[in-house]
């Protein structure tokens, strides 16, 4: 259907690619592994249209085909869902859908818009999407934007006398659970007008889902199986290029936390959000937070870092009390804040990650001359070497930097200013695997240094494997406290009974 | 399908889906009129209201193109420069060729002039990947110069020209002038908000990373954007040669910063993607409303532009959406 033979690409001389074949049967649905950096996105945009090859043949149908544009690639039935924020927010649904492709619609000039609601709304049924399509993509949730991208997607295929072929860029990566099996059992439905390529850091998504997966590594494919003959340790393995370590989660660097807390939340509750929320954090300790979209988790992070007040409880630092007014107070009590959205809110991606390491506390770089570089660089190698951040130098902008070497920028940041209750949000979405082993080993750095840590993870087994306990919110109620002591570590199932 | 709680949700929609923030232009100038109303006698006439229209015309003209800009995320400062050119031009036509049709020659030249400079404005910002504010402020003073060394820095008179009409005659008390501003107003809310063009701006202002990546041929959309622009200033020079019965490079003077705050206080975002050309012809009412009330209760006239000053920041800072804005700079 789709084989892309020998592709290679280079950027200013650097090989992303170096010679992939890769192919894509009718009605099936091929996984696409690796670390970031490995070349997956390139390949991605090379078969999207978006980026041109080097070297190399792309070929539909057994043809050799040339993808100068999306649209090239749209018309040969090819067609992307961005990772995430690819629709246009101030536009409707309906306007998304089509979006240059909208020339069908014009009667005399002008868009007919009863026909592009119409065609809108078939489009929308196809992934059982229930929603108007005159609202406006930014009302959406973010499930609703995926399934959105997907329809636009699929929209392809009445316009392509041809079977499509989808590629799915890490379309998990926003999603919760319940959102992620939805999108799942339409794929699966969809199996039959459409091939996926699907591309995901996580592993036993990508084996659920696939028939047969690739994996990358240094821009070259290194394995290819059937999925049902891998386990996401072998795909680990191979992406990787060593031996995975017998235990991810580094349960036996686990400690016991010390007795002494380090936040007190005693009936905490905001309106509308979550309600009567008691919990001790200890010293050294990893309390997990999990819940659904809406379990009132995320507001509880909001109210507890400041940025949000509660209407009832309060909370203690350290013995204290506190009852933050902004971010700036929390920071002043020790708190430190790691979030989802590290390229707006976790970094001044323009600001060098020297600067960025000091910019929570200033102070720590000063002179009674003014600021000095010569002391924020050396307070930035220190970190570079104990952290093992991956960088050219100190002064490189923090954009450049990888995923997860921006994550331990963050949680360096948050260490310079002393903090001493972190709170975690996501630390390991959209990072790859061998940099998430770094922050898992970063996690429990900290708990040796006796920072309490509360972590809101990607997936259930990370929450559970870092966790001293886990707590449990559904409909913004504690429902549950589970302990997770290195050794007796808690099933899914018995935490996912509190969560729904 | 429409179930009765499909009905209450729609209902509620409805309730949300009311522009609230879009309609706050259109309060202001209701309670900007009824204050003035009140406040000055000779406010609330027929005369008073013909002489505002007649007033709003030429920068409702040039508001709408300036519009066509700041939709897609771009800034077009311009505005007096392609005015220039094209004021010249229609002058000198008009001069070479007296007559009726030397009169639609002149508009046509005139309008293809400022056509020319906004296609040259936006042909240099996508092909160059310059951004529109130093581009237009470059073909700003591209066209002053053009329009100085046209006319070797004089006046041309026109004051016997049968372009004149669209100043003079009146239909329905009111001069054609204010008639062909409407109407371009209405063309362009037509093309804004009913072709692939307009479709394609807001596409274009709301992400254009994005609005590529489906196939929106985005540098073509921006410089039929800055050309359609550049049309409108062609066609606010002819206005104002019309009423002033002269063509010279000054004829713009002034009219940018009233086309700006224009569209931005009716409410156009500056970030692009919200706004229209229907929120900056109520954005012109207000500036030009405001002016003349100010000139009947006798407001000094440097007292007069700080407040049409004041007019654009408080604008601004009432209009921007902060929710989910942490921080702004």
């Amino acid at each position: 259907m789709l084989t892309a033979e020998n592709l290679r690409k280079s950027y200013a001389g650097v090989e992303a690619l170096r010679g992939v074949s890769f192919e894509v049967r009718p009605g099936e649905v091929v996984g696409l592994v690796g670390e970031n950096g490995a070349g997956k996105s390139t390949l991605m945009r090379l078969l999207a249209g978006t980026q041109r090859p080097s070297g190399g043949r792309i070929l539909r149908d057994g043809q050799p085909v040339s993808l100068a544009s999306p649209r090239d690639a749209n018309a040969m039935g090819i067609a992307m869902v961005f990772q995430e924020q690819s629709l246009i927010l101030n536009l409707s649904v309906a306007e998304n859908l089509f979006l240059g492709q909208d020339g069908e619609f014009v009667r005399h000039g002008l868009i007919d818009r009863r026909a592009l609601r119409r065609a809108a709304l078939h489009q929308l049924a196809k992934v059982g999407l229930d929603i108007d399509p005159d609202r406006r993509a930014g009302e959406l949730s973010f499930a609703q934007r995926q399934m959105v991208e997907l329809a636009k997607a699929l929209a392809l295929e009445d316009r392509v006398d041809r079977d499509l072929v989808i590629l799915l860029d890490e379309p998990t990566s926003v999603l919760e659970q319940a959102e992620i099996d939805l999108l799942f059992s339409r794929v699966r439905d969809l199996q039959s007008r459409a091939s996926f390529v699907f591309v995901s850091h996580r592993l036993d998504e990508v084996l659920a889902i696939s028939d047969r997966v690739y994996v990358m590594r240094d821009g070259a494919v290194v394995a290819e199986a059937p999925a049902s003959a891998v386990t996401p340790a072998d795909l680990h393995q191979m992406m990787v290029g060593r031996g995975v370590r017998t235990e991810y989660y580094l349960e036996s660097r686990q400690e016991p936390p010390r007795s002494d807390v380090a936040l007190a939340v005693r009936g905490l509750g905001q309106q509308g959000a979550f309600r009567d929320v008691s919990f001790d954090l200890h010293r050294g300790e990893v309390l997990g937070l999990a819940g659904v979209i809406g379990s009132g988790r995320e507001a509880l992070i909001r109210v507890l870092f400041g940025f949000e007040r509660p209407d009832a409880g309060g909370m203690e630092v350290e013995g204290q009390a506190y009852a933050p007014r902004s971010p700036a107070d929390a920071v002043a009590r020790g708190l430190g804040f790691v979030p989802s959205e590290r390229r707006t809110e976790g970094l001044v991606m323009t600001l060098s990650l020297g600067a960025n390491i000091t910019l929570a506390r200033i102070r720590e770089a000063m002179t009674p001359w003014g600021l000095s570089r010569s002391k924020e660089q050396a307070l930035a190698r220190d970190w570079i070497s104990r952290l093992g951040i991956r960088t050219p130098s100190a002064d490189t902008p923090c954009r450049n930097l990888s995923g997860g070497n921006q994550q331990k920028v963050v949680l360096a940041k948050w260490r310079t200013a002393g903090s001493r209750v972190l709170i975690l949000d996501h630390p390991t979405r959209g990072v790859d695997v061998g940099a998430k082993e770094e922050v898992f080993r970063l996690i429990r750095d900290l708990c040796d240094e006796g920072v309490a840590i509360l972590l809101v993870a990607d997936t259930l087994e990370e929450t559970i494997g870092l966790s001293h306990r886990v707590l449990v919110m559904r409909d913004g109620a504690i429902s549950a406290e589970l302990p997770a002591p290195a050794g007796g570590k808690p099933e899914q199932v018995r935490i996912v009974e509190h969560m729904v | 399908m429409t179930t009765t709680a499909g009905k209450g949700r729609a209902s509620a929609r409805l309730w949300t889906s009311v522009p609230w923030r879009a309609l706050a232009p259109v309060v202001v100038l209701a309670a900007l009129c009824i204050a003035l109303g009140l406040a000055a006698d000779n406010f609330a006439t027929a005369g008073n209201f013909a002489r505002i229209a007649t007033s709003a015309a030429v920068p409702a003209v040039l508001a709408t193109g300036v519009t066509l800009v700041i939709l897609m995320g771009g800034i077009d400062l311009s505005v007096e420069g392609a005015m220039a050119v094209a004021a010249v031009v229609a002058a000198l036509v008009l001069v070479a060729a007296p007559g009726a049709l030397g009169a639609v020659a002149a508009a046509f030249a005139a309008l293809a002039a400022g056509a020319a400079l906004g296609a040259v404005s936006g042909a240099i910002h996508v092909g160059l990947r310059a951004p529109s504010f130093m581009v237009t402020l470059g073909t700003w003073f591209i066209g002053l110069g053009l329009a100085v060394w046209l006319v070797g820095g004089g006046t041309v008179s026109v004051r016997d020209s049968e372009l004149r009409v669209l100043a003079l005659v009146r239909l329905g008390g009111l001069p054609l002038s204010v008639w062909v501003a409407l109407g371009t107003v209405l063309i362009a809310w037509v093309l804004q908000s009913r072709t692939r063009l307009g479709r394609a701006l807001f596409a274009v202002g709301g992400g254009e990373d994005l609005a590529a990546q489906s196939g929106v041929p985005v540098g073509r959309v921006k410089v039929a954007a800055f050309a359609l622009a550049g049309l409108c200033y062609g066609l606010g020079a002819v206005l104002a040669v019309a009423q002033l019965g002269q063509g010279n490079a000054e004829i713009g003077t002034g009219r940018l910063f009233a086309a700006v705050s224009a569209a931005v206080v009716g409410g156009t975002s500056l970030l692009g993607g919200h706004g229209g050309v229907l929120h900056s012809l109520v954005g012109v009412l207000v500036v030009v409303v405001l002016s003349n009330g100010m000139i009947l209760l006798g407001v000094p006239p440097y007292l007069q532009q700080a407040v049409q000053g004041l007019l654009i920041i408080i604008a601004v800072a009432v209009s921007l959406d902060r929710r989910g804005q942490g921080l702004v700079k």
